[in-house]
């Protein structure tokens, strides 16, 4: 799936990886929190390789916020996003604390949505509670596959700006996976685009537009039509 | 239909034990067979290659008869024999596969992207199955459930054959007196369990679909509550029952319930012991090996029977020599063979009584006369055993017009009565005899070995109560064929019970 792949991702630093679908972009992330070993090579998190690591310890040190959510249908908003803390063994009030505190930081007031079941949210609540379940043990890695993809593009933009929002606040090392490079843009520090399992290029949002690799190129203008963000910004 | 709940009504006592034991048989092999078969549901759906020979293995186990597995099993150590033990092992087998693969199925079936939610949030396998995979597999798995003791209760009717008691002892006993009122009061009570149980489980189901976090807690609390109901209602119903200390048992023929029944009186009333009934057991094997093994102590043998089927000899007619033969073979596998009864259930060789009449006919010489315009009918049995038609045939020159016809032995006396065939080979004592009209004819080359009614028993019991051996012997000749002709027409013909049949004749 992936070959000849280095990607360095920084304490705080927000990654994005861009590709068509196909391209590893996926296998990367399964491969942090070892749902995946590496044939060659290795992969350190938090400066250990995921061989060495328990897998059960590495998995809940790295929140995952995976695509179609996954929120267990048999459990509340309240008991999905109460999983790890409670794998973790914390106390029944620290965990309702946590709970509460996590559902204000997503936008959702606990007194209303904690005892909703999963089916009677919409696409975007659900994604909500996708990100505060990853979070709630407070991992210092944060992985995110297509978080806002199934959503309309209004919900879309409203979470994309209540995560620049977030991550401002928390600081985590974020691997985020996604297809739209005007996401990709907005919310990484660096976008890395992905080619049938190559890296083919890393780097800050703006130098995008510098790169004349053909492939990359393409890519850009396919996503993101440089033309649109100066029509769109017009009065 | 008022026949019918006549029937229940005055045998209510005994309607609500028998339902009793029918539901305490399905609650306990159900629940077993969830023990059973979830974990092994689970293991499966963990290795897919082992899914298919266990689910291959479960659908053969699925497609054995029920009388032929409790048939497989009689002869098999700690689980076989007689008794409500060896239906539970059958009805657990049966239950086994519905619950097996509903619990592959609910486990297999869940969404990919939810399970692997868990796996990458950390969960250990344990805590996947307890917090992802099981509340998720429940409602199929209950649904399993469902099927498994909905087969259950169908099943279990046939437990009555190996002495195990339920609604089945209703259907055997009208199926051997051909009184359809008495199958019905066992196969309707039976029926409606069947529905009972589909529909608690049924709301059970949905009540597990419905997704509520209570509910599955609440749930469990109903099906743990109405499991321990189930159990005490049961388990109050086999006290009401009693359990004794003599156990007589009997095949599962009228002739034979009655002679249980004059057995367990007479110990009851001579010895003031408790007796438990184990009656209509599948048949002489069954009865044998009941014996042998001590889940009863006595019941009432033929000796032709014991000297040929039990013991594999060669057929003999001479009374006192199959006797002395059969006693000793008894001896020494422990059993006691008591004094005869005193009458000798062999086969009869049968005509209307118009006929014997017109004819002139005693003896089967006689009958050998007009035989070859005659047709005959015969019971299966009779064709093939070593006493049976073809010695018959070639002792008395007998040859008819057509090949005799094969039948059910029950609706020989019936097809002789409205003339479709013109002899038949019955029973000495079938009640049948007398209210058709038949007439015997004599065996006067005494073809047929002797078949004397005798209570054997288990020796052992014999020289702890010595009461018991007195008072069995105290039944030595008493019962003429006559007197069990009129009694076995009392059960076939009029539908009286053979505990009451019994009753009247001890104490006339």
């Amino acid at each position: 799936m992936l070959d000849d792949f280095t990607l360095r991702v920084g304490a705080g630093e927000v990654v994005a990886l861009v590709g068509a679908s196909g391209a590893g972009k996926t296998t990367v992330l399964r491969l942090v929190n070892r749902l995946l070993l590496p044939d060659a090579g290795g992969v350190r998190v938090q400066g250990r390789d995921t061989r060495d690591w328990d897998p059960i310890r590495l998995r809940r040190s790295v929140g995952y916020v995976i695509q179609e959510v996954g929120l267990f249908p048999h459990l509340t908003v309240a008991d999905n996003v109460a999983v790890v803390p409670r794998l973790e063994g914390w106390e029944g009030d620290r965990v309702r604390a946590r709970v509460g505190e996590l559902l204000d930081l997503v936008g959702l007031a606990p007194a209303t949505y904690a005892e909703r079941w999963p089916d009677e949210l919409s696409g975007g609540q659900r994604q909500r509670v996708g990100v505060a379940r990853a979070l709630a043990a407070d991992p210092p890695v944060l992985l995110m596959d297509e978080p806002f993809g199934a959503l309309d593009p209004v919900t879309r933009r409203q979470l994309q700006d209540e995560f620049g929002r977030l991550q401002s606040a928390l600081r985590k090392s974020v691997v985020l996976v996604t297809h739209d490079m005007a996401e990709a843009m907005a919310l990484a520090d660096r976008v890395g685009v992905l080619d049938e399992g190559r890296l083919i290029w890393c780097g800050p949002p703006p130098a995008l537009h510098g790169c004349d690799d053909p492939r990359v190129r393409t890519f850009v203008e396919a996503v993101a039509p440089p033309s649109r963000a100066g029509a769109q910004a017009r009065p | 239909m008022t026949t019918l709940v006549r029937f229940w009504l005055e045998n209510r006592l005994e309607l609500a034990t028998l339902v009793g034991e029918h539901v305490l048989l399905v609650a306990i092999s159900t629940t077993v067979a969830v023990a059973i078969g979830v974990p092994v549901g689970i293991v499966a759906a963990r290795r897919p290659r082992l899914a298919s020979p266990l689910v291959g293995v479960a659908n053969v186990v699925q497609t054995v008869p029920s009388l032929a597995m409790f048939g497989f099993l009689l002869p098999v150590p700690l689980v076989g024999g007689v008794g409500a033990r060896a239906a539970l092992v059958v009805l657990v087998l049966y239950g086994l596969l519905p619950i097996v693969r509903s619990t592959i199925v609910g486990i297999t079936g869940i969404d990919r992207a939810i399970r692997e939610a868990g796996v990458a949030m950390g969960m250990t396998p344990r805590e996947l199955l307890r917090q992802i995979e099981l509340p998720l597999a429940l409602p199929s798995i209950v649904a399993g459930i469902r099927v498994a003791a909905v087969v259950g209760v169908g099943s279990a009717t046939i437990a009555a054959a190996i002495g195990a008691g339920g609604l089945g002892q209703y259907i055997y006993r009208g199926l051997s007196m051909v009184d359809s009122t008495v199958i019905l009061a066992g196969a309707i009570p039976a029926a409606l369990l069947a529905l009972v149980v589909d529909a608690g489980l049924f709301l059970l189901e949905r009540q597990l679909s419905a997704r509520r976090r209570a509910a599955p807690r609440r749930a469990a609390a109903i099906a743990a509550g109405s499991i321990a109901l189930i159990a005490l209602a049961g388990s109050a119903a086999m006290a009401a029952r009693g359990s004794g200390v003599i156990v007589v048992g009997s095949k599962n023929f009228t002739e034979q319930l009655i002679l249980g029944e004059i057995v367990a009186q007479t110990i009851e009333r001579e010895t003031g012991l408790a007796v438990q009934r184990r009656l209509n057991l599948g048949g002489t094997l069954i009865s044998e090996r009941a014996l042998l093994t001590g889940d009863i102590d006595v019941y009432v043998e033929y000796t032709g029977t014991a000297l040929t089927a039990i013991f594999r000899q060669p057929p003999s007619t001479d009374p006192e020599t199959v006797r002395t033969t059969v006693r000793e073979l008894y001896a020494r596998t422990g059993r006691t063979l008591l004094p005869p009864l005193g009458f000798d259930n062999t086969f009869a060789i049968l005509v209307r009584g118009a006929d014997a009449r017109a004819h002139n006919l005693r003896t089967i010489d006689d009958a050998a006369r007009v035989a070859p315009g005659w047709r005959a009918g015969f019971g299966y049995e009779f064709l093939e055993r070593p006493d049976g038609y073809a010695g018959l045939a070639r002792t008395y020159g007998l040859a008819f017009r057509d090949p005799p016809q094969v039948m059910d032995l029950t609706l020989t006396y019936r097809a002789l009565a409205a003339g479709q065939v013109d002899l038949i080979a019955g029973d000495a004592t079938a009640g049948l005899i007398r209210g058709l009209d038949l007439v015997r004819l004599e065996d006067n080359r005494r073809y047929f070995p002797p078949y004397d009614a005798v209570p054997v028993a288990s020796a052992a019991t014999l020289l702890r109560y010595p009461e018991v051996h007195r008072a069995l012997e105290g039944l030595a000749g008493r019962i003429t064929a006559d007197d069990m002709q009129a009694m076995n027409y009392a059960a076939e013909a009029r539908g009286e019970h053979p505990a009451a049949i019994a009753r009247r004749f001890l104490h006339r």
